[in-house]
């Protein structure tokens, strides 16, 4: 007789534990073949999973094995033209000879790589580990917001699908006892009583009390059986409440130079810097939103698509930026709902006296309200005045405001772990 | 074919859909035809998965409950790159010896498919693990679930308490040593999971009291005399390393000898299938062969089915040559199957030379003869005894000898008349676990001194130590937490010796350098 069962609705994912296991002792490895993804990669598929490769030398279980050398005999199979007496040169590595005598080698072996795949969740989550969001603190219940229902104690009326049933029986156990505890004990001392009477010689017996006793605890009976055994008000049910749920929202300012001074290659530095600064915000707050804004001499709010792709020219005047980027603050994120980030990518080139505006915009208009500002200047060569002026900026917010610089792409993930590392709390 | 409108010449099933009517029918239809053919099997358990559960099945070698390591999930994840990249089919089965006797069905298979795993794993596979001496000696089929659960659950336990990577430690030193976990002659004694865990309390004080006698430093009365007679300890040298460790190392804790004890327990339950892989997998392809094909002699299924069933079962038994890049050592199913097929073919159709071979076979009932050849042998005996000259001509082996001290590999035997016997015993040799792999023994503990262990590695036909060796040390070195010396013995020669510690390092680097390499 045999059983025939259908196990496939059983819980799939029973190696996911040691999945993570292998992960988790390899983190090193994967780590760095992450961080090497995040500069080859194009813009696009940034946030996807990767292929990670390990030495296999590195995931070696050794084991006791036969060496080469010494005297070894090996039975092959398909002889096609060899007689015994036969000599054959032996060949290089022994290749054509299998995995000769040595039985429990693992399958893996060969193979100087052992590759596999990370989904995207476990990419970012390799990718940011180790970095927080700055000054994560505001925090704003939304309007519109999703409630969730928690349990808040009991309560007295509910349907009856919440009853609470050990509760509603121990409410009726105690208005029982309350009720009747007076005349319990009342009945015990006449029972008592009467007892003693009943024991009395029969001579000596007062028939009358007896009969006394006998009506009051007939009647005290009655009373303590007339209390219901459930009553009304002894009904208590669970209480469900509905709380908002909390949620942060955070709006992300990029803003980018577009002059003709910056070329494509350039241009394509500073989008992965936002990429991954998009990214980073999303696994932190529930909502997102991104500005764009680009700027040559006058600035322009614009979408996605426009804000990487599409060329100007011109001056640069990046004042007019930074001007629009406070009024958009104004008018549509206010500081006291909103965690504002601002992250702005340029060559470095501006007007020269433009450069003390920036600085006067920033320290009186927008760093107050914002939790963190990152720049970064992405070229080769010497700073220019606007540097310095930042760098004036960095100095009276030190805990909000961030700058570095970026020579090539491989210096982009570095940049960014540098801004966003974990501060241990001093 | 002339169909008289009988019933049961209908085929059972048309289309290549399987229901669970319809597995139940051919799981009917082959056990009839088991019975006749006198196989005796567990009650079998047939699970429907699906092939994220076969990948789940698969890298945890094929148990359904089993405790958590990365090992498991390396191998899980090579399961699932193969079978992403379709390098790999799922398909064939994965069995479990116990009773019952479960396998597992994938749902994506067609229905010849499963019909073919049903008479290859609960048939073939079941009366294998039911009959085989190996399996009746060394596995108990009806506690092993318990057993794993047991396992699994105190380990768990043990990660909670001690921390995952203490307990990670441990079993890699014990996998490295798994294969050194087995008495090979010594009868263990079967007991269900329920025992093991009332026995294991009792084992955590009984051990404590054993060891401190044998560490015991207080010096005795009267000592002067004795040290003439100190023994060696241990007296005899001891083959199974992990359970010389789990009872003699010192400084182990209980939890700790309880994990080495597990991990020696689940190397104990593979032994058989590691001993027996040619003939078990034979025997299993050498049914499923001969039930379908009667099951199409009666009928029951259509001429598309045999079809999908002989191309699958063709690409299972072939066997690549050696120059060909396939060539993956001998395939097990192939020569197997290519035994078994010829055993019958001598028990009904003998020529002259299979009476000069097998005299008390030759003519012999075919089913007794297969029995007996599953019943009592292993895989290196089973060769020995039962491989003829045509499968060696049929497979045109021959044997190469590969000397060192040569400049050249000389062919040996070959398939000839003057070859068969040296190649059959050759080939004999190449299945006995105790040429495959290295023989080392415990030889001494110096209990009064240094308390260092010492293993002595007998060489098979002067064959090194891989180069292994001292990684596999330091996981002793880890367990025993003394100095360990592994000596390489060529005869009474000592030819190579390991020590761990190496000589000349301090203890502290041997720690550091098992941890996980870094990337470069």
């Amino acid at each position: 007789m045999s059983y025939i069962i259908d196990r496939r609705l059983n819980g799939k994912k029973k190696s996911t534990v040691n999945r993570q296991r292998f992960l988790r002792r390899y983190k090193a490895h994967i780590k760095k073949a992450v961080g090497e993804a995040m500069n080859s990669r194009s813009i696009t598929d940034l946030g996807k999973g990767e292929k990670i490769s390990i030495p296999t030398r590195d995931l070696n279980e050794p084991i006791f094995s036969n060496g080469r050398g010494g005297h070894m005999e090996q039975v092959l199979p398909g002889n096609k033209e060899f007689v015994t007496g036969d000599r054959i040169p032996r060949p290089g590595q022994g290749q054509g000879q299998g995995s000769g005598g040595s039985g429990a080698s693992d399958s893996g072996e060969g193979m100087d790589e052992f590759a596999f795949q990370i989904s995207q969740d476990e990419f970012l989550e390799f990718m940011f580990e180790g970095l927080e969001l700055p000054n994560m603190v505001k925090r704003k219940l939304a309007g519109n917001d999703a409630f969730h229902v928690v349990r808040a104690g009991i309560c007295n009326e509910g349907s009856p699908g919440r009853l609470n049933v050990v509760r509603s029986m121990r409410a009726a156990n105690a208005r029982r006892i309350a009720l009747s505890g007076g005349k319990r004990r009342n009945l015990k001392l006449l029972e008592q009583e009467l007892l003693a009477e009943e024991e009395k010689d029969i001579a000596l017996r007062d028939q009358r009390k007896l009969d006394e006793l006998r009506a009051k605890i007939e009647d005290l009976r009655g009373r303590v059986s007339r209390i219901p055994f459930l009553d009304d008000f002894d009904l208590k049910y669970n209480l469900l409440v509905k709380q908002p749920r909390p949620s942060s929202k955070a709006v992300m300012f990029c803003l980018m130079d577009v002059s003709g001074s910056m070329n494509q290659a350039t241009k394509d530095m500073a989008k992965r810097f936002f990429l991954l600064l998009y990214l980073f915000l999303q696994r932190s707050y529930e909502y997102t939103e991104i500005v764009f804004i680009r700027h040559h001499t006058s600035a322009k709010e614009v979408d996605e698509q426009e804000f990487f792709y599409s060329r100007e020219t011109g001056g640069t005047i990046v004042s007019s930026a930074l001007k629009m980027m406070r009024n958009i603050m104004r008018e549509r994120y206010p500081a006291s709902e909103w965690n504002i980030y601002g992250a702005q990518a340029s060559d470095g080139d501006n007007w020269n006296d433009d450069s003390s505006t920036c600085h006067k915009i920033l320290i009186d208009d927008i760093m107050p309200h914002v939790q963190y500002y990152s720049y970064v200047e992405i070229t080769p060569r010497d700073h220019q005045a606007l540097w310095d002026e930042y760098q004036s900026v960095a100095e009276v917010f030190p805990e909000h405001f961030a700058m570095e610089q970026i020579i090539d792409v491989g210096d982009i993930y570095p940049v960014f772990r540098q801004l966003f590392t974990q501060k241990v709390a001093v | 074919m002339l169909d008289t409108g009988l019933n049961d010449k209908q085929p059972i099933s048309t289309t290549s859909e399987w229901t669970f009517e319809l597995i139940q029918e051919y799981d009917r239809e082959i056990a009839l035809l088991a019975k006749e053919f006198g196989l005796d099997t567990y009650p079998n358990q047939i699970e429907v998965i699906s092939s994220e559960q076969m990948m789940d099945a698969y890298s945890s070698v094929g148990m359904p409950v089993g405790y958590n390591h990365w090992s498991f999930g390396k191998q899980f994840i090579s399961v699932e790159n193969n079978y992403q990249r379709g390098r790999m089919g799922l398909a064939y089965e994965i069995v479990i010896n116990s009773n019952p006797c479960i396998a597992y069905l994938m749902e994506e298979n067609t229905m010849t498919m499963q019909a073919l795993v049903i008479a290859h794993a609960s048939y073939g596979h079941n009366s294998f693990f039911k009959g085989n001496y190996l399996f009746r000696t060394w596995t108990d089929a009806s506690s092993i679930i318990d057993y794993l659960l047991f396992a699994k659950n105190y380990i768990a336990r043990c990660e909670e308490r001690y921390g995952v990577d203490e307990v990670e430690a441990l079993l890699d030193s014990c996998h490295a040593l798994m294969n050194y976990g087995v008495d090979r002659y010594k009868r263990p004694y079967p007991i269900s999971a329920h025992e093991e865990e009332r026995r294991q309390k009792e084992r955590e004080e009984y051990r404590q009291r054993q060891l401190n006698d044998l560490w015991r430093t207080i010096p005795k009365l009267g000592g002067g005399e004795e040290e003439a007679t100190v023994q060696r300890f241990p007296e005899e040298p001891q083959e199974n390393l992990l359970y010389f460790i789990e009872k003699n190392a010192p400084l182990l804790e209980n939890w700790q000898r309880e994990l080495i004890r597990i991990v020696r327990k689940m190397a104990q339950y593979f032994y058989p299938q590691r001993q027996t892989q040619v003939m078990n997998e034979g025997w299993a392809t050498f049914w499923h062969y001969t039930l379908l094909n009667e099951l199409h002699a009666k009928g029951k299924v259509t001429d598309g089915f045999m079809m999908e069933f002989l191309s699958s079962h063709t690409s299972v038994i072939y066997q690549p040559p050696y120059d060909s890049p396939y060539y993956n050592g001998i395939n097990p199913y192939a020569l197997g199957f290519s035994i078994f097929t010829d055993l019958r073919r001598i028990c009904e159709n003998p020529t002259d030379e299979d009476r000069a071979w097998f005299p008390d076979i030759a003519g012999s009932n075919w089913k007794e003869t297969l029995q007996f050849a599953m019943r009592d042998f292993k895989d290196e005996s089973f060769i020995l005894q039962f491989l003829s000259p045509k499968v060696m001509r049929d497979m045109k082996l021959f044997c190469i000898s590969d000397d060192d001290r040569e400049k050249e590999i000389e062919v040996g035997a070959i398939h000839n008349e003057d070859g068969y016997r040296e190649l059959r015993a050759k080939l004999a040799g190449q299945y006995n676990l105790g040429n495959r792999e290295p023989n080392i023994q415990v030889y001494s503990v110096d209990t009064r001194g240094d308390r260092s262990i010492t293993l002595h590695h007998t060489q098979h036909q002067r064959r090194p130590l891989g180069k292994d060796t001292f990684e596999v040390l330091k996981h002793l070195h880890r367990l025993w937490g003394f100095d360990v010396h592994l000596q390489s013995f060529n005869g009474d020669e000592i030819t190579a010796s390991y020590h761990c510690p190496e000589q000349g390092r301090d203890r502290s680097e041997i720690e550091e350098s098992m941890l996980v390499p870094k990337p470069i």
